[in-house]
């Protein structure tokens, strides 16, 4: 009774060409002072060096604080923002400096699932409109043929597709959600870009979106990168899961092993918040509980970024009588890499966590 | 046992509207002890904040048709008067609500809001209460606080001003706090710092809290007593371990196996079909009927009551005890 693909399966899906390439994505958004003469003051380290591969037909789960930048990666990786450095490849082709024409073709193969599906609609255009709008902007379907495909997609998501005619407001909070699910899918993308596409909705409701995305998946061979801050849905949806914090990918692997076993602390932190509908495993996992909010991205911290509320930096500094600072200084001193524990699972830290968090069976 | 804190008695609360009356809380019948947490789940349109804000009196009787009885410490809420009402709201009872961005005013310190809810109920100088502001706030961990409570909302994270609104709640020690849905807004990081805290704060001035959550996982962690809520009605309550391994209810069931669940690999989510019911044209019998993949004859036709299992767990269905063993144990813990 587990979603776990068997590993081999993962493995021929990952031996392949990654559908999208993210090479060292740095995105700083400028802070400018001056109203005639703007300066250059300083900048928000929105993403900060940021490699990431997705594979064909895979899900991604991309989770993290809010203001660690998973939402801007995403829209550097689908082109709505520009990346300040690195380098974005889809199938392998270069997209980093696409423009017009080009660019506006790029759209049809990836799309976006926003979180707000009240605000994400239009409420002036029905439901045709909404989800025929791609086909019509695009001219991938005749004209006179439409409103056939829009109400195919409408059925394929689970709409009436008597409903052509409807305005959102009309719709439920999950059925709004569904006519974004078509509107994506309106031009056959390969890559969905979803971005807390459940967070808005009852837990009722939640259930028959994300078994939609994952039907739709199976159906169309769809990539998912799923942007969320729910720990548990993202290990329902996800293969594989990347942690952000503050602008970098602090760890990286496969759903089970990450959950298993995570190494990083900010991992492990993030672990231990979410709230686990079990009490007997409630009763059993570790409590971490973070201190403060996450830093200024203006002015990250040196060193690892996380050591300012690190609590295991906290722990062994506290337990070694020869550091003075609250945390180890080799913390706060040197930046740690990316270093693998696994074939499977890469993670940033100077003193890798080695217990788990949740009592989980790894897969 | 001992006098409940808070008894509250059939309440019902009908709003009357354009397109029918709107029954958004229909007999409900609950307890809170003192000092224990009560958790209350449910959907959106379930009528868990519509009951705790009749309770506050924040329910005007002139939007809505409140009947029933709500017995604080012996006194009944729903027969005082405004000015009456106004010694218990906020000394006896506080609530705190979702969004910290708009339950605080965005033109007064913080420091001025807190010692304005202090200044209101006891005869203290301006300048004590002050003081005892700033104490809250170092109370509920905000670093800095002398400097803090000189600063206006806006300048708080989201969190600190939950942890500001929390504070203000306290301020003056009250029986019961009401946190509606305190932590929907945050960070699962921020939301465990904020959901400690309570549990530490309650634990030190034994409040009693009633914590209301569409979040199953809050729930669990966090309180003694649960009541699962459907279309303005207690459909089962229990301790934890009831509500998650020993569930009797088919719509509980339905909450628990649509939420992915740590430590519960399913394949797939089975979601409850249909959406909740219109609380204008409720169903005759059971609300959970047009839903219930169980429903017979008799749930269509006769409301059922919610009746006891064993201790304070309750159901309210008309399936037999032991089809109901029968198909928890055959569906639905093999499939979670």
């Amino acid at each position: 009774m587990t979603t776990v693909e068997t590993t081999p399966a993962r493995e021929a899906r990952r031996s392949g060409e990654p559908l999208l390439r993210l090479e060292g994505i740095v995105k700083h958004f400028p802070i400018t002072r001056g109203i005639i003469v703007q300066k250059k003051v300083g900048a928000v380290h929105a993403v900060d060096g940021v490699d990431l591969d997705v594979y064909p037909g895979e899900t991604v789960g991309l989770v993290g604080e809010t203001g660690c930048g998973k939402s801007t990666l995403a829209r550097v990786a689908m082109r709505l923002y520009d990346a300040t450095a690195g380098r974005i490849v889809l199938e392998g082709r270069d997209i980093t400096d696409l423009k017009g024409e080009e660019l506006r073709n790029l759209r049809r193969d990836m799309q976006m699932v926003f979180q707000d599906p009240y605000a994400s609609l239009n409420p002036r255009k029905t439901v045709g409109t909404i989800v025929g709008g791609p086909m019509r902007l695009h001219k991938t379907v005749p004209r006179d043929k439409i409103k056939e495909a829009v109400q195919a997609l409408m059925e394929l998501v689970g709409l009436n597709p008597e409903h052509y005619n409807r305005y959102p407001h009309e719709f439920s909070g999950g059925q709004r959600q569904r006519i974004g699910v078509a509107r994506a899918l309106a031009l056959r993308p390969k890559l969905i870009v979803c971005d807390e596409p459940v967070s808005a909705l009852d837990v009722s409701i939640q259930a028959q979106i994300l078994n939609l995305l994952s039907d739709l998946q199976d159906e169309l061979n769809l990539t998912y990168l799923f942007i969320a801050h729910d720990l548990s849905v993202v290990r329902h949806i996800s293969d594989r899961v990347a942690v952000m914090y503050l602008g970098k990918i602090v760890e990286r692997g496969d759903r089970d092993d990450l959950y298993a076993q995570p190494r990083h602390p900010y991992t492990g932190a993030l672990l231990s918040a979410v709230p686990i509908a079990d009490p007997r495993l409630a009763r059993e996992k570790q409590r971490i509980i973070l201190e403060g909010d996450v830093p200024s991205p203006i002015d990250p911290p040196s060193g690892c970024r996380f050591h300012t509320r690190c609590p295991r930096s906290r722990a062994l500094a506290k337990a070694d009588p020869q550091v003075s600072e609250p945390w180890m200084p080799r913390c706060a001193a040197e930046e740690p890499e990316l270093t693998p524990f696994s074939d499977t699972q890469i993670a940033a830290c100077h003193y890798p966590l080695d217990r788990p968090i949740i009592p989980l069976d790894p897969s | 046992m001992p006098e409940p804190l808070l008894e509250v008695k059939d309440l019902k609360v009908h709003f009357p509207t354009h397109d029918g009356l709107v029954k958004a809380v229909d007999g409900l019948t609950f307890t809170v002890q003192p000092g224990e947490t009560l958790g209350v789940v449910g959907e959106s349109g379930s009528g868990k904040s519509v009951s705790f804000l009749t309770v506050m009196g924040l329910i005007s009787r002139k939007s809505a048709v409140i009947e029933g009885q709500v017995f604080f410490q012996g006194h009944d809420l729903l027969q005082m008067t405004n000015d009456e009402l106004r010694e218990i709201r906020g000394a006896k009872i506080a609530m705190i609500f979702q969004d910290p961005m708009t339950s605080l005013h965005p033109f007064y310190k913080v420091g001025d809001q807190i010692a304005e809810m202090i200044l209101a109920h006891e005869d203290v100088s301006k300048k004590d209460a002050a003081r005892r502001a700033v104490e809250m706030l170092g109370e509920v961990n905000i670093p800095q606080p002398e400097e803090r409570a000189k600063q206006y909302p806006h300048e708080f994270s989201g969190g600190m001003r939950q942890r500001a609104m929390i504070a203000m709640a306290l301020s003056l020690n009250p029986d019961l706090l009401i946190a509606d849905e305190p932590t929907t807004a945050l960070d699962v990081t921020v939301q465990a710092q904020i959901l400690e805290l309570i549990d530490h704060l309650q634990s030190e001035f034994n409040t009693a809290v009633a914590l209301i959550t569409h979040d199953l996982g809050v729930v669990a962690e966090h309180t003694d007593h649960i009541q699962v809520m459907y279309a303005g009605r207690i459909v089962e309550e229990g301790t934890g371990d009831d509500i998650y391994y020993k569930p009797m209810m088919p719509y509980t069931w339905g909450l628990l196996r649509s939420i992915p669940r740590l430590g519960h690999d399913t394949d797939r989510l089975t979601p409850i079909k249909g959406a909740p019911p219109s609380l204008i044209f409720l169903p005759d019998g059971c609300a959970f009927s047009p839903r219930c993949p169980y429903v017979f004859d008799e749930c269509r036709l006769v409301q059922p009551e919610l009746l006891p299992i064993d201790g304070r767990h309750a159901t309210r269905c008309h399936l037999s005890y032991t089809d109901r063993q029968r198909i928890l144990d055959e569906e639905i813990l093999t499939s979670s």
